[in-house]
């Protein structure tokens, strides 16, 4: 067992874990974080994508250990004082999902898309979300979705 | 999945990373930033009894100005290169291959030279670092040596770096002024290539004066297009001159057959995209 300190949505958290246990089931199976999903178990998917000290990462293809003196944000964390991040609103908005469970992934990575690029076109979009899948093949929405919290200043 | 139990090691110098490499030999695995190792370690193709991450050792980290050559630590992020201006405006291939590597999220955390050390011969860097002459900065328990690209690369997930080595740092020569291109060729977003080219070109008066080409995934290590290089110094940049050159694209390469094509469309593919590749690199320069 090593044990780890990091803070995770705000909260300071430490523990003793397997080496070999991965980010994502710490955030699961430990703090019952469970808006995080895993979906391919493969690194492909994007649907377990956190931000790891300010940058999207696939949470399956980090280990916990590795994030040991990091800052993890969930998207758990993305609300403030009970209100929903401009992303997560957008996405309500514009309906950027179909059954719901790349939706996370989507939210964590376009949140990282907009603060590199807060006005980003449409191709840039879906560039930036190439790591992120969609088995509904729902893209359509999901881009405007990022649209229109560019539009709304989505970037913060 | 998850992977085998492992025993874990974060040493915060190269010393102490050698020297744990020098204890556990054969058992130990290194891990960069994890991007290949991890989902190699999940599916269990390789259950290592120790894993050794670098991730804590700052001095990898980093890209500095070393008068004619930019030095680039192993543990710096794809992220990273890939927007850095040093990189950029000297040693451009590279950005242009590092842009369209994997996702965002697998460059937050891949590194530059875990990329280079797992030698997948689909892997994106090996064909710019051979098409610019990239030397690799290797440290054992005897010091530090120094491999050109062209040693480096000995077979499919093999390199010069032996079991008790690390590699620390790649020199890439400056090559400011050349234009550069990578072309990549995929089906599907963030698809390993099928076929790549990385090309870059010094253009003098509309004429080609020196030419490197890399090929990915045209045999079991990334490769030099040395005849089209021949083939294209000396002509005018033009898409007559270029596409007699890149006829030349696939020969002495060793090409793969699989789900995503026979050996023989690789070939062909290779040529097509040498030509574009030079052209696009041309036009840039």
């Amino acid at each position: 067992m090593t044990r780890i300190n990091l803070t995770v949505d705000g909260s300071k958290v430490s523990d003793d874990v397997e080496p070999r246990m991965l980010l994502v089931q710490y955030l699961r199976e430990k703090l019952g974080k469970t808006g995080t999903v895993i979906g391919c178990d493969t690194s492909n998917c994007g649907a377990c994508t956190v931000h790891l000290d300010g940058t999207s990462v696939k949470s399956c293809n980090v280990l916990a250990v590795q994030a040991d003196g990091s800052e993890v944000t969930t998207i758990e964390g993305l609300a403030k004082d009970g209100e929903l991040h401009q992303v997560q609103k957008s996405f309500r908005e514009c309906h950027g999902l179909q059954c719901g469970f790349c939706t996370p992934g989507m939210i964590m990575q376009s949140v990282d898309l907009l603060k590199e690029n807060p006005d980003p076109t449409e191709q840039e979009i879906r560039v930036g979300l190439e790591g992120n899948l969609c088995r509904c093949t729902g893209y359509h929405n999901i881009v405007k979705s990022v649209q229109h919290a560019a539009a709304q200043g989505g970037a913060q | 999945m998850i992977p085998a139990p492992f025993d874990y090691l974060a040493p915060t110098t190269v010393e102490e990373a050698l020297a744990a490499l020098g204890q556990h030999g054969d058992d130990a695995k290194i891990l960069a930033g994890g991007q290949s190792l991890l989902p190699v370690l999940r599916m269990r193709l390789n259950a290592p009894e120790v894993v050794i991450d670098l991730g804590k050792i700052d001095s990898l980290r980093g890209i500095r100005d070393d008068g004619d050559a930019l030095v680039i630590g192993a543990m710096t992020q794809h992220s990273v290169v890939e927007h850095d201006a040093l990189v950029a405006e000297h040693t451009t291939l590279i950005s242009k291959a590092v842009e369209h590597l994997a996702d965002h999220q697998i460059r937050h955390r891949g590194t530059f030279g875990g990329a280079l050390a797992h030698a997948d011969p689909a892997g994106d860097l090996g064909a710019p670092a051979l098409a610019l002459e990239a030397q690799f900065v290797i440290a054992g328990p005897g010091g530090t040596r120094t491999v050109a690209a062209d040693d480096f690369f000995v077979d499919l997930f093999e390199t010069a770096i032996g079991e008790d080595e690390i590699l620390t740092e790649i020199r890439v020569p400056k090559h400011t002024g050349w234009g550069a291109t990578y072309e990549k060729f995929v089906r599907v977003a963030h698809q390993w290539p099928i076929v790549a080219v990385a090309a870059t070109v010094r253009v003098e008066g509309g004429t080609i004066a020196e030419a490197r080409v890399g090929l990915t995934n045209m045999g079991s290590t990334p490769l030099r297009a040395r005849a089209v290089e021949a083939a294209l110094v000396g002509q005018p940049a033009t898409e007559d001159a270029v596409r007699a050159a890149a006829a030349h694209a696939a020969e002495g390469t060793n090409p793969p057959s699989d789900l995503n094509g026979e050996a023989a469309y690789r070939s062909h593919l290779a040529t097509v995209l040498v030509r574009r590749a030079v052209l696009s690199a041309a036009g840039s320069s």
